[in-house]
């Protein structure tokens, strides 16, 4: 049985159907999730898909924590399970208090859409668990607010526990540390603002994106066996 | 306060007027007055456009719609539609950038979901003054804010466009936008509104006081000093409720809950709701007070006029209502019965009670006119005349002052990189990348090549979009400038490997009050008309703007078009332009003097004259087919368009591309300087493996096509000999710092 990834829909999501097209791809099952629901649907894993859930309204993420499906989010996090925000979703994610820090404006005050250089500086994450550790990916950035910030303990705590899991090359956007993707203590929570579901075809330029989606396929197929 | 009579103030003319009273048998109420004033502008009404726009070719077998409705559709195979609109936002974007830009984007998506269509891609051509000018890289700046603020936000990629800059566009930027939607055939819809019983069901957003007037004050009329009077006509996007409006939308459609769904746009409510009847031979009952409004104390006038964006009508059956009405819930979307069809044939306003029931007081009726009159405006014949100083110009031939300035032996060099750093040419890569242009995972070729290239999603084949628009060509001669854009479009279609299906067109112009525009607009359409005929390209949609012109001088004729064509095969991305060492460079086509309006002689040198590329057609159909073919057929390395600075930038731009040089040697007969920057139309280069050179020469042969073999790759400069000398490095520092250098320097 394949792994069943649940990717979240909020009013203003638009990455969902590309995220669960390339999980289909690599044998996936995915299950579009409304925020209105209050279950998971039995999902092995979750994706908090990219796009501008409620708009942006307020601050970007700042609305969707509230939505009502985020406290089975947050039931599924805390009972280990596997969940990765992407981009937006990574914003979400830091506003629910699931991952530490924020992202704030990109420091060239525009929105960047292009494709970037990103090192694998951990791979104690369920998204970074099959990659090589130092090895350089290749994928796109979408975002306007990506340039992570966080108090100097937590990026202490950060290094010190071996929880960054992406690093860019060439920092785009201003980002403290270079950070493209960090994770919560015990490696299942992974918030990153590369697009790897943008990087899982090589007729669209790269399939870099594969090897962190298989790594989440294979954490959620563990957990289905486990369960 | 003015005195002057409101039709006027709504800028009707007094025959119009006249027209109006005798329509009606008697004299309109000022909400009649406002509907008319709108929905028979310049703008909506096609009245000085539409003898001439029956000129060009609307026919073919693939088309399943063609010009007149939301969008127009090609059948795309495997049961694929695809639907094709082009609009401008232009004097929105000239008095506040940022929103001007938004909402043109808003508003052709909405065009486009409208047919059923899920919007999956967006090309926005624009054309500004010089950027050193402060005003104009203002409006440049905050024109692609917009864009990328909404076309971002709303979850439509943006996947192409392109930037001309020219001192005509100073005060009056040209903001063209164009989407592309996908959907089954049987998904398709237009906007119909069924029977007579019909609920008329708002979705959206409130209506308020923005963009009253639009289309009648901003669109159709010309700029003078104070324009920033005109700023409340602007209206202001919000694209999060966009989203959620095209979600809901293509559910009601989807699901069939809905018979038809029209945007309101221009003319807002009016011209929304009395088009949607009258296109079914129907009338409507509209309710003014039931209209959710944004503000209080808003008159029926600003109610019905209003330009809010976000809003849609629905056309509903009365069982299906609350199914309507839980999607709406679910997207939390505004969605109010606001009307009703009727089979009277007449479109009324009503204040209050549409439905009341029988026996209670009639409620107030604001409007009473036949729904297919407000649509049906007047068509103007207007004066059309070549402008006298038409012959100066054309007699103005750039080649000799430039002949005398650069004589055979002259170093090219400089002259290379100057044009490498023109915003027009140069690497575009600053605007692009505000744009998300990947989402969807189509994007096989992204913006800043030939044409951009999208999967066809669920085949494995493609789609080819190319967007063009080339004034200079046609303020020299417009029959020539209509007829070279489209070349040229299907050139870059052509690039790609693709079939090219269909056309939009874009057509911005001056006061069509002038007789030298109406000339020009003539002239310009007899051109693509031709042009379109010789390629086998059908029109299926278009947008005509006119008054675009500021402190009396009216732009340049400035037809832009969007070329959509299919690529059979899409296992991988077409071969591209970029070059690699050890293979021959072949030129397709014939080149000649023609320095007429070349991006060289007018933006590096300031001479403007002349007379433009001379076009011949069946040439241009001979190598456009066989560029189709090598390039699918993947018989050639690489392949780049001949266009904007001449071969000498094409080959730079492959060489940077690629990251390789090259060694070529001009063409006898011409001058080094003509040989390198001549925009001689239907040229394209080509890298062929030399173990294809005999296989492609005989191809062209048999196409009728000359074939030059003009040089070699290899090294790290560009060598024309004789002519030019540059490293590949200066070359690409030249083309990517042009535009970050003329924007990044407060």
């Amino acid at each position: 049985m394949s792994a069943r990834v649940a990717v979240l829909v909020f009013p203003g999501t638009n990455c969902e159907l590309d995220v669960a097209a390339a999980a289909e791809r690599l044998g996936g099952a995915s299950d579009l999730v409304f925020h209105t629901e209050t279950s998971l649907r039995g999902a092995d894993a979750v994706v908090v898909p990219g796009g501008f859930a409620h708009g942006d309204y307020l601050r970007t993420g700042a609305l969707a924590r509230f939505s009502p499906v985020m406290a089975a989010v947050a039931e599924h996090a805390a009972a280990g399970g596997p969940l990765v925000g992407i981009c937006n979703g990574f914003q979400i994610l830091t506003e629910a208090g699931l991952l530490p820090g924020a992202l704030q404006k990109n420091a060239g005050l525009k929105f960047l859409c292009q494709t970037v250089t990103c090192r694998v500086t951990s791979t104690g994450s369920v998204l970074t668990k099959q990659a090589e550790l130092g090895s350089e990916l290749r994928l796109p950035i979408n975002h306007f607010e990506g340039a992570y910030i966080c108090d100097q303990a937590t990026l202490d705590e950060l290094r010190a526990e071996d929880r960054v899991v992406l690093r860019y090359a060439d920092n785009p956007n201003g980002s403290l540390d270079d950070i493209a993707g960090i994770a919560n203590q015990a490696g299942n929570v992974v918030g990153l603002m590369p697009h790897p579901e943008r990087a899982s075809d090589p007729l669209l330029g790269s399939d870099d994106g594969v090897v962190l989606l298989a790594s989440l396929l294979g954490a959620a197929a563990d957990r289905a066996v486990a369960a | 306060m003015s005195t002057e009579p409101l039709h006027r103030a709504l800028g009707l003319t007094d025959p119009e007027l006249a027209d109006i009273v005798e329509l009606l048998g008697r004299d309109p109420s000022d909400l009649e007055l406002a509907m008319y004033g709108v929905m028979w502008s310049e703008h909506c009404s096609y009245k000085s456009s539409k003898v001439h726009l029956r000129r060009l070719p609307t026919e073919a077998p693939w088309v399943l719609v063609g010009p007149g409705e939301g969008a127009g559709v090609i059948d795309a195979g495997d049961g694929l539609a695809v639907a094709l609109r082009i609009e401008s936002h232009n004097h929105p974007s000239a008095v506040e950038p940022y929103q001007g830009a938004a909402t043109g984007v808003g508003g052709i998506i909405r065009d486009v979901f409208s047919m059923g269509a899920r919007p999956i891609a967006l090309m926005d051509p624009l054309f500004f003054g010089p950027l050193d000018d402060p005003r104009s890289r203002y409006l440049f700046e905050h024109v692609v804010a917009g864009i990328s603020g909404y076309g971002n936000s709303v979850g439509v990629p943006t996947v192409g466009g392109q930037v001309v800059v020219g001192d005509c566009y100073r005060d009056n930027p040209l903001v063209n936008v164009l989407c592309l939607g996908l959907a089954s055939q049987h998904q398709l819809v237009r906007a119909r509104a069924g029977k007579a019983g019909n609920l008329a069901v708002l979705l959206g957003s409130s209506t308020g006081r923005d963009g009253i007037g639009g289309a009648s004050v901003l669109a159709s009329a010309g700029f003078e000093e104070g324009s920033e009077a005109k700023r409340p006509s602007v209206q202001v996007g919000d694209p999060f409720e966009e989203k959620r409006l095209i979600e809901a939308c293509l559910t009601l459609l989807a699901d069939g809950l809905a018979v038809g769904v029209q945007d309101l746009g221009a003319g807002g409510l009016s011209c929304a709701a009395s088009e949607i009847a009258a296109n079914s031979g129907l009338g409507m009952d509209v309710d003014v007070a039931r209209v959710p409004r944004r503000e209080p104390h808003m008159t029926s006038i600003e109610v019905m006029t209003s330009e809010s964006q976000e809003r849609m009508l629905a056309i509903v059956e009365p069982e299906r209502l609350d199914a309507v009405l839980s999607i709406c819930e679910r997207w939390d979307l505004r969605g109010a019965v606001v009307g009703v069809v009727t089979g009277t044939g007449r479109f009324r306003v009503l204040d209050g009670g549409f439905d009341a029931p029988a026996g209670a007081a009639a409620p107030d009726v604001l409007a009473d006119v036949p729904a297919g009159s407000l649509g049906d405006g007047p068509v103007y014949t207007r004066p059309a005349q070549r402008p006298a100083e038409q012959d100066a110009l054309a007699a103005a031939d750039p080649a000799y002052e430039l002949g005398a300035t650069f004589p055979v032996g002259s170093d090219l060099g400089p002259e290379l990189l100057a044009l490498l750093s023109t915003p027009t040419i140069a690497d575009k890569r600053w605007v692009w990348e505000q744009y998300d242009h990947q989402l969807f995972l189509n994007t096989v070729v992204g913006p800043g090549g030939d044409a951009t290239v999208l999967r066809l999603p669920g085949t494995s084949r493609g789609l080819a979009l190319a967007t063009d628009g080339h004034p200079r060509f046609g303020r020299l001669d417009p029959r020539a400038g209509g007829r070279l854009v489209v070349l040229e479009a299907a050139r870059n279609v052509a690039c790609t490997g693709a079939q090219a299906r269909a056309l939009v067109n874009c057509l911005n112009f001056g006061n069509p009050e002038h007789a030298a525009v109406m000339w020009q607009f003539h002239e310009t359409v007899e051109g693509m008309s031709e042009a379109c005929e010789a390629l086998s390209i059908p029109v299926i949609g278009g947008n005509v703007s006119f008054y675009n012109e500021s402190r009396g001088a009216d732009i340049d004729p400035t037809p832009v078009v969007g070329v959509l064509g299919l690529l059979d095969r899409l296992e991988q991305a077409p071969v591209g332009a970029g070059l690699a060492p050890g293979h021959e460079l072949v030129l397709l086509g014939t080149t000649r003097t023609e320095l007429g309006g070349s991006e060289w002689a007018a933006t590096v040198h300031g001479l403007d004259g002349g007379r433009p590329p001379a076009a011949d057609l069946d040439a241009a159909r001979r190598l456009h087919e066989l560029v189709r073919a090598l390039v699918a057929e993947r018989v050639v390395a690489a392949v780049h368009d001949c266009a904007d600075g001449g071969v000498a930038v094409t080959l730079a731009e492959m060489a940077i591309g690629g990251g390789c040089g090259a060694v070529v040697a001009p063409e006898p007969g011409l001058t080094p300087a003509a040989w390198c920057f001549s925009e001689s139309t239907s040229r394209v280069v080509v890298a062929v493996d030399p173990a294809q050179l005999d296989a492609v020469r005989a191809r062209a042969a048999a196409a009728d096509v000359p074939a030059t073999v003009i040089g070699r790759t290899g090294g790290s400069r560009l060598v024309v000999e004789g002519a030019l000398d540059v490293a590949v490095d200066d070359a690409a520092d030249a083309w990517r710092r042009g535009l970050p250098g003329l924007v990044e320097t407060r």
